[in-house]
């Protein structure tokens, strides 16, 4: 394909079933959304935070593993979630951990039929922001006092 | 395709729409799939918030506090109820995303396994260290 002049070019680039090219009106791609509007950016943050929530699942398993293994094996798996780094994915895990289930609460309110409308999709994609921020935020308030 | 005859073959025109597009998208099939995300997601809702309040509100707990607190009957049934699910929404999950994007189609089929049995065995070693501490 030769430079394109005009985005919309990008939405006419088809192929037929054997590969040949072919000029015909597409189904809108990528390329077509403003990536930083807040419904685009919201749903790819919850597929984004579902894999790392999966990293979040797998120290689960280490830390059940090691409880199970023995005071030495335990001692490990607690001395690394108390390292800096260990902070760090627990709070990382801990803020997507709310944000995929806040979110995953607006999907689940979608499939009911219910938000669809543009002025409750924002008012509830804020809600979601507002309410992984506060819930993060509260939890780590309990795990320090609990410290 | 009949693009060298200008004439659609004679049993596409006789297919329904809905008979002509199933099976052609990404996954090939899926409402099953569909439907055990959105069970699993509302399972893992109450499970989710308890294991984490639990977890958050019980910090730097020694060996013996935490075997006592896994090895409590309801906590090790909700905990069992908790590993099932979250690896089988993970997998399923995980399946979409790379359904979506990888290529070509051994790619993609290779790597939708090897979630599935990395998840099938994360689940197991889960279940297992709960079944050795309770039982």
């Amino acid at each position: 394909m030769s430079t394109r002049q005009d985005s919309r070019e990008a939405t006419m680039v088809g192929r037929r079933s054997d590969g040949t090219p072919v000029r015909r009106p597409l189904s809108p791609h990528l390329q077509v959304y403003d990536m930083l509007q807040m419904t685009s950016a919201i749903s790819i943050a919850h597929r984004l935070t579902g894999i790392a929530w999966s990293v979040g699942a797998v120290v689960m398993v280490w830390w059940l593993a090691a409880a199970a293994s023995g005071p030495a094996a335990f001692a490990t798996v607690q001395w690394f979630l108390g390292s800096l780094i260990g902070i760090l994915v627990l709070m990382g895990v801990t803020a997507a951990a709310w944000f995929h289930t806040l979110a995953g609460i607006r999907h689940l309110l979608w499939d009911a039929g219910w938000g669809f409308d543009i002025p409750t999709t924002y008012m509830t994609g804020r809600a979601v922001l507002a309410g992984t921020a506060v819930l993060t935020a509260l939890t780590w308030l309990a795990l320090l006092i609990s410290w | 395709m009949s693009h060298s005859t200008g004439e659609a073959p004679r049993q596409a025109q006789l297919r329904t729409p809905l008979g002509r597009v199933r099976g052609a998208g990404a996954a090939k099939s899926g409402v099953h799939h569909w439907w055990g995300q959105r069970v699993t997601s509302i399972a893992l809702l109450p499970l989710t918030i308890w294991f984490i309040a639990a977890l958050a509100s019980s910090a730097g707990m020694t060996h013996a506090e935490a075997t006592a607190w896994i090895g409590h009957p309801l906590h090790a049934v909700l905990l069992l109820a908790l590993i099932g699910l979250t690896f089988h929404h993970i997998a399923a999950g995980l399946q979409v995303v790379i359904e979506d994007y990888a290529k070509p189609e051994a790619v993609k089929i290779a790597a939708v396994l090897a979630v599935k049995f990395a998840c099938g065995l994360l689940a197991l070693t889960a279940a297992l260290a709960v079944l050795r501490i309770a039982v």
